[in-house]
């Protein structure tokens, strides 16, 4: 995801000069290509994010579209107040870019691991979220970012993960993207856990559970039509997010549910719960400790939808703290 | 500048504060110390050194100007009033219910205000982009930010001081309305600043002191700027808070304190204005 920013990052610039890349002293390597072909529109502000956002700010009121990067927490809960105030309050045109979105950088501890952002990101006036679920996704995120006039967050994954859709797709703010069709349930999955919600899918209908797959990329916009949508056709909606349960895509998707005037679906959340890892590891590593592996999908679907089985299925009993 | 260029400024000044005082009064609100202390920047930026006009506010070549301390906002609106960039008229909503003017600087609906402050540490920053943007541009205006003293508590600040001569941004200046009390006590005592020019010109600025009721040392500080090529400038006003009235003088209580009237009556005489 983060090669598929980049590489639109620089195509965009080439046809767009007010492009601008400000970042905070990280993204050693990636951003050479864009530094070099844009030497004025590159600024490492240095390990300054409250400054670095302010700047961006500044930047964009003088008429240029501005994408701040950096790791994980840092372009985001570091500076939250410069975001609000600064970017959101003057509808500032900047464009908020972390990569490692969720466990990406399991291994480096908690500091890294961003779980809340997307809670913090969606309560903010004016402001666009985005969690593309694979590379064709972040490339489009990132189009359809700089078109568009105003704040943006684009919570990206890492370096290498696999393509997920097969086809080419329409990336179109605020509007999901089917990856799988069925209407014994909907499985709504953001950002990088695209991948795996696709898996349990494919699982699902190996023993005849057709499972609608929704990519909810954009969380703000929220695309409620396709939710109410899974929830009429379905009967049955789940959510899948590598981020806290609380005010995430779990929760937008509550919130569309509970207001609905139609029947309510069955609905359950997967995500984190409200602590801290103080477990070590990968990202995959950590995925399958907190309930986020294909198994442990399918395990929670299976349960949930037959009555007769325990419910909730191992999740909060693996959890640390 | 003429005898009659310094009367001029010295009615605005005293205007700034007349006016502010009402409105403080009206709404029952407070930061009067901190408005005070700036009248007479407020007087000379936007008459003898801002490039703006009233009634192209979003003018593109305008000088950019961003109160940082935007509590003190009310003698902004004031001397934004003064310049006809809006109706004296609104002076009044200030505070009031379904009112134009908060009780922080805001710029939505309110020309002139070129950018919306209120907490501490974000106008500097914000500054530096413009200031940046106006270089890469090839753009001949300036960025001129008003920082409290306070406010240099703020870790934001400072990493856009190490910012702006890294960038060399000489069309940046800063002016720290420098009246020696902030929130809980005196600068002093809370959390000291000094050296504080010394820290400025440490970090690569081109520094000056002044005194900040001084009319000519502030024009004769903000004009023909930048005063060294390739840095950016920080002027450093030293100022009283509360300026203009005794008993508010140097006291930590206007910086919240709202006068009663019998207060409000005694400002207004010690500011030469009947009842």
């Amino acid at each position: 995801m983060r090669d598929a920013f980049f590489d639109a990052l620089v195509e965009l610039a080439e046809h767009d000069d007010r492009v601008h890349l400000v970042v905070g002293d990280l993204g050693f390597g990636v951003t050479k290509t864009f530094a070099q072909r844009f030497p004025r529109r590159f600024l490492n502000a240095g390990v300054a994010e409250q400054n670095m956002t302010g700047v961006a700010a500044g930047l964009a009121l003088s008429g240029k579209t501005v994408f701040t990067y950096s790791i994980a927490n840092f372009p985001v809960l570091r500076c939250f107040e410069q975001i609000r105030n600064d970017v959101c309050y003057h509808g500032a045109n900047v464009k908020v870019v972390a990569v490692g979105g969720g466990f990406a950088y399991g291994s480096l501890g908690a500091s890294h691991h961003a779980t809340e952002d997307l809670a913090l990101m969606r309560t903010l006036p004016g402001m666009t979220v985005v969690a593309p679920g694979d590379p064709a996704e972040a490339q489009g995120a990132t189009r359809a970012m700089a078109a568009h006039q105003g704040p943006c967050y684009l919570r990206l994954g890492r370096a290498g993960e696999p393509k997920v859709h097969s086809q080419p797709i329409q990336f179109q703010l605020g509007k999901a993207i089917l990856a799988r069709m069925g209407n014994d349930l909907t499985l709504i999955s953001t950002g990088g856990l695209l991948e795996t919600a696709v898996q349990a899918s494919d699982r699902l209908s190996s023993k005849g559970i057709r499972c609608r797959v929704l990519s909810m990329h954009t969380l703000k916009p929220l695309d409620e039509e396709a939710i109410r949508a899974a929830a009429r056709e379905t009967g049955a909606v789940f959510t899948l997010e590598e981020h806290s349960v609380i005010g995430g895509l779990g929760s937008a998707v509550a919130e569309v549910l509970a207001e609905s005037l139609e029947k309510p679906p069955l609905f359950r959340r997967m995500g984190l719960p409200s602590s801290f890892s103080c477990k070590v590891g990968t990202q995959e590593y950590l995925r399958a400790q907190h309930g986020l592996s294909v198994e442990a999908v399918v395990e929670t679907i299976g349960a949930a939808l037959d009555p007769n089985r325990a419910y909730p299925v191992g999740v909060e009993s693996n959890l640390s703290i | 500048m003429t005898a009659e260029a310094l009367e001029d400024l010295r009615i605005l000044a005293h205007r700034i504060r007349v006016r502010t005082l009402g409105m403080i009064y009206r709404a029952k609100s407070s930061h009067l110390g901190s408005a005070f202390s700036m009248a007479e920047l407020l007087a000379v930026l936007y008459t003898s050194i801002l490039r703006v006009d009233p009634d192209h506010p979003d003018w593109p070549e305008r000088d950019r100007f961003i109160l940082s301390k935007g509590h003190a906002c009310a003698a902004l609106y004031v001397v934004l009033a003064e310049r006809g960039f809006f109706p004296r008229e609104w002076l009044d909503e200030f505070y009031q219910d379904g009112g134009r003017l908060a009780g922080h600087a805001t710029h939505t609906g309110v020309p002139g205000v070129e950018f919306s402050t209120g907490s501490l540490g974000h106008g500097l920053p914000v500054s530096c982009g413009m200031a940046l943007a106006a270089k890469q541009d090839g753009n001949s205006y300036r960025v001129f930010t008003l920082l409290s003293d306070g406010e240099c508590d703020e870790g934001s600040n400072w990493e856009a001081v190490l910012f702006a001569p890294h960038h060399k941004l000489d069309n940046l200046t800063v002016i720290i309305d420098y009246n020696k009390i902030q929130s809980l006590g005196t600068v002093k005592e809370v959390l000291d600043l000094e050296p504080f020019a010394e820290k400025w010109r440490a970090f690569g600025w081109s520094v000056s002191e002044i005194d900040g009721h001084n009319l000519e040392e502030i024009r004769k500080a903000l004009t023909d700027l930048p005063k060294k090529p390739g840095k950016p400038t920080c002027v450093i006003a030293h100022t009283v808070k509360g300026k203009g009235v005794s008993f508010m003088e140097e006291k930590l209580l206007w910086h919240y304190r709202c006068p009663n009237r019998e207060e409000m009556v005694d400002a207004l005489m010690e500011l030469g204005v009947g009842e």
